[in-house]
C-alpha cells in the first residue's frame, strides 16, 4: 500500500507536469495570438473537430516523431543522443520534492502529497536545476558546430549568474520559515500576519519575490532572457538538433516554467494554502467557520496549488510575449550588478527585521 | 563619416525599469483580455459586430479586392459565344515574360479575320503585369476573374489553355 501510494503520486505529479507542458504549447500560440489581436492556430482537426486549436501539440509531435534525426557527422555520437535526456530528466525530476498538497489522513494512511519528503528539499531543486545545465553544455559541445558551443556557453554562463541571485534571494525566505522543506516552507505560510494576512511569502519578502521571479524566469531561458537561444543571430546549442530531440528541448523550456511557477507559488504564493482553510475547514475568526471533510480540504488545495500554478504560467507568457530580448551585456549588468546586490540587500533587511523582532 | 551621439536621459522611474515593464504588461494584458472576452461572447453569438482579431481567416474569409486587383486571366466571348480574339499577337508581343503562346487559324467570317487555334499563357512565367489586358484592341483579354489560387503540382499544369482560359467568368469585386 505503501508502494501504491508513492507511486500514485510520482505518476500524478508526472502526468501533470506533462499536461501542463502539453498545454503551454497550446496557450504560447493562443496567447500571444490574442495579445496581438490575432486568432491563433486552429486548423488541425481530428474528423472535423478543431478544438480551438488543442490538436496542434499533437500533430507537432507525430511531426517531430516521424522527422529525420541527424546526427552532425563529426559529432559526438552518445552525447549528441544524451544531451537531450540530461536536460529533460533533470527538469522533471525537481517536481519530486514539489509539495502539491498538504497531509492529509485517508483511510488510516497519512499521505502527504509529495513524492519525495525530503529534508534539502530546496537544495535538492537547485542542486537538479544546476545539473540541468550539463544537458546544455553538452548539446552545444556534442554538436561540432560554434554557434551551438557558443550558445551552450551562453547558457551556462547565463545560468550560472542568474542561480546566483536565486541563491541569495532563496537566503530571505530560509531566515524567514526556517526550514529547508518545502513541504514544511508551504505548512509555516498557513499561519497568519497579525490575525487576517496570511504568512506568504510575497507578504513577507516582496523584494525577494520580484528579484526570484525574475530570476526564475531567466532560468528558463525564454524570451525576455532568450541569450543562449537568440533566434535571429546563433540559433543556439539546439542548432545540430532535429526531429524529437530538439522537441526534448523546447519541451524542456516548457516544464522549466512549470518549474518556475511551481516554485515561486511553493515558495512566496504559499503553495497549495488557501487563505482561512485549515485541515478540517474554513475558519475565519470567532464564531464564523465551515468544516469540510478532509477529502473536500485536499480537493480545494491541490486545485489552489494547480490555480497558482496556471495562473503563473500565464503571467510568464505575458512577459515572454511583452518583452524584448536583453542584449547579452545588459543581461550581465542586470545580474551581477543590479539584482545580486540587491538580493544581499534583501538578506541584510530581513535579518535586521528579524533581529528587531525576536 | 561622424558618429553623432544621441543623448537618451531615462528618467529615475524609468531606469528602475519595473515600473514600465508593468506599463507595458498591462497594454498587452488588456489586448489579451479584451480579445478573450470577445471570442468567449462570440461563441454564444453575442457582440458579432466586434472583432477579436484584425487578421482574415484566409479560405474561408477573404479581402475585398479592390477593382484595380489584377487577377487570373479570362478570354471574352462574342454574342454568339466564339472568342472574342483575333489572334493580332499583340498580347504576345508586348509580354515582357514571353508567356503568352498564340496559334491563328483563318476565321470562316470574312468580317473577321482570324482567329486563335491555340492561345496558351504560361502562369509559371507570367508577372502579372497586365500589360496584354491594355495592348488588346478588341477587349478580348481581362484579369478580373477574382482567383488569386492557381497552383499545380506540375508545370504543365500551370499552362492554362484556350478552353481553360474561356471557360472563366468574372467576378463582380466586393466592396
Amino acid at each position: 500500500m505503501e508502494y501504491f501510494i508513492q507511486f500514485s503520486k510520482a505518476f500524478f505529479i508526472f502526468n501533470l507536469v506533462m499536461g501542463f507542458m502539453y498545454i503551454l504549447t497550446w496557450l504560447e500560440r493562443k496567447q500571444s495570438a490574442l495579445m496581438q489581436d490575432r486568432i491563433g492556430a486552429n486548423r488541425a482537426d481530428i474528423l472535423g473537430f478543431r478544438l480551438l486549436g488543442l490538436f496542434h501539440p499533437l500533430a507537432d509531435a507525430i511531426k517531430l516523431f516521424t522527422k529525420e534525426d541527424f546526427i552532425p557527422p563529426g559529432g559526438n555520437r552518445l552525447l549528441h543522443t544524451l544531451a537531450p535526456f540530461v536536460a529533460m530528466f533533470f527538469a522533471l525530476i525537481s517536481f519530486a520534492v514539489i509539495p502539491f498538497g498538504g497531509i492529509y489522513s485517508l483511510g488510516g494512511y497519512s499521505v502527504s502529497l509529495q513524492v519525495l519528503d525530503l529534508n534539502v528539499g530546496l537544495l535538492f531543486v537547485f542542486a537538479t536545476m544546476s545539473m540541468g545545465i550539463y544537458g546544455f553544455v553538452l548539446a552545444g559541445w556534442s554538436s561540432n558546430n560554434n554557434y551551438a558551443l557558443l550558445g551552450s556557453v551562453r547558457a551556462a554562463s547565463q545560468m550560472i549568474s542568474y542561480e546566483i541571485t536565486m541563491g541569495a534571494t532563496i537566503i530571505g525566505v530560509l531566515m524567514i520559515y526556517e526550514t529547508l522543506n518545502l513541504q514544511e516552507m508551504v505548512l509555516a505560510q498557513g499561519e497568519t500576519l497579525w490575525g487576517w494576512i496570511p504568512k506568504w511569502g510575497i507578504f513577507l519578502q516582496p523584494l525577494g519575490f520580484i528579484l526570484f521571479a525574475t530570476a526564475a524566469m531567466a532560468e528558463t531561458k525564454r524570451v525576455p532572457f532568450d541569450i543562449p537561444e537568440g533566434e535571429s543571430e546563433i540559433i543556439g546549442y539546439f542548432v545540430e538538433y532535429s526531429g524529437m530531440k530538439f522537441g526534448m528541448f523546447l519541451a524542456t523550456d516548457f516544464i522549466e516554467t512549470v518549474l518556475a511557477a511551481a516554485l515561486i507559488t511553493t515558495l512566496f504564493l504559499g503553495g497549495w494554502q488557501v487563505p482561512f482553510l485549515g485541515s478540517d475547514g474554513f475558519f475565519f475568526s470567532g464564531e464564523l467557520w465551515v468544516a469540510l471533510s478532509s477529502v473536500t480540504v485536499m480537493f480545494l488545495q491541490v486545485s489552489a496549488f494547480l490555480l497558482k500554478v496556471s495562473v503563473l504560467c500565464v503571467f510568464m507568457m505575458l512577459v515572454r510575449w511583452t518583452l524584448p530580448r536583453f542584449r547579452w551585456d545588459h543581461l550581465m549588468r542586470l545580474g551581477w550588478t543590479i539584482m545580486l546586490p540587491l538580493s544581499i540587500l534583501n538578506i541584510l533587511i530581513t535579518a535586521l527585521i528579524l533581529l528587531w523582532i525576536r | 563619416m561622424a558618429i553623432k551621439q544621441v543623448e537618451r536621459d531615462l528618467t529615475f522611474r524609468e531606469r528602475i525599469y519595473i515600473l514600465e515593464i508593468l506599463k507595458a504588461l498591462r497594454l498587452t494584458a488588456r489586448h489579451l483580455f479584451r480579445n478573450l472576452f470577445v471570442h468567449i461572447a462570440h461563441r454564444f453569438g453575442l457582440l458579432r459586430r466586434l472583432r477579436g482579431g484584425v487578421t482574415y481567416q484566409y479560405p474561408e474569409e477573404r479581402r475585398p479586392f479592390s477593382p484595380r486587383l489584377r487577377t487570373l486571366h479570362r478570354l471574352t466571348r462574342r454574342q454568339d459565344g466564339s472568342p472574342r480574339c483575333v489572334a493580332c499577337m499583340m498580347c504576345e508581343t508586348v509580354c515582357p515574360a514571353h508567356c503568352i503562346y498564340i496559334v491563328g487559324g483563318e476565321h470562316p467570317d470574312p468580317q473577321i479575320e482570324k482567329y486563335p487555334v491555340r492561345f496558351d499563357i504560361d502562369l509559371g512565367l507570367c508577372v502579372f503585369c497586365g500589360y496584354c489586358v491594355e495592348a488588346c484592341p478588341e477587349d478580348a483579354i481581362r484579369m478580373d476573374t477574382g482567383k488569386l489560387e492557381f497552383s499545380s503540382y506540375s508545370r504543365e499544369g500551370l499552362i492554362h489553355d484556350l478552353q481553360e482560359l474561356l471557360s472563366r467568368s468574372t467576378t463582380p469585386p466586393k466592396r
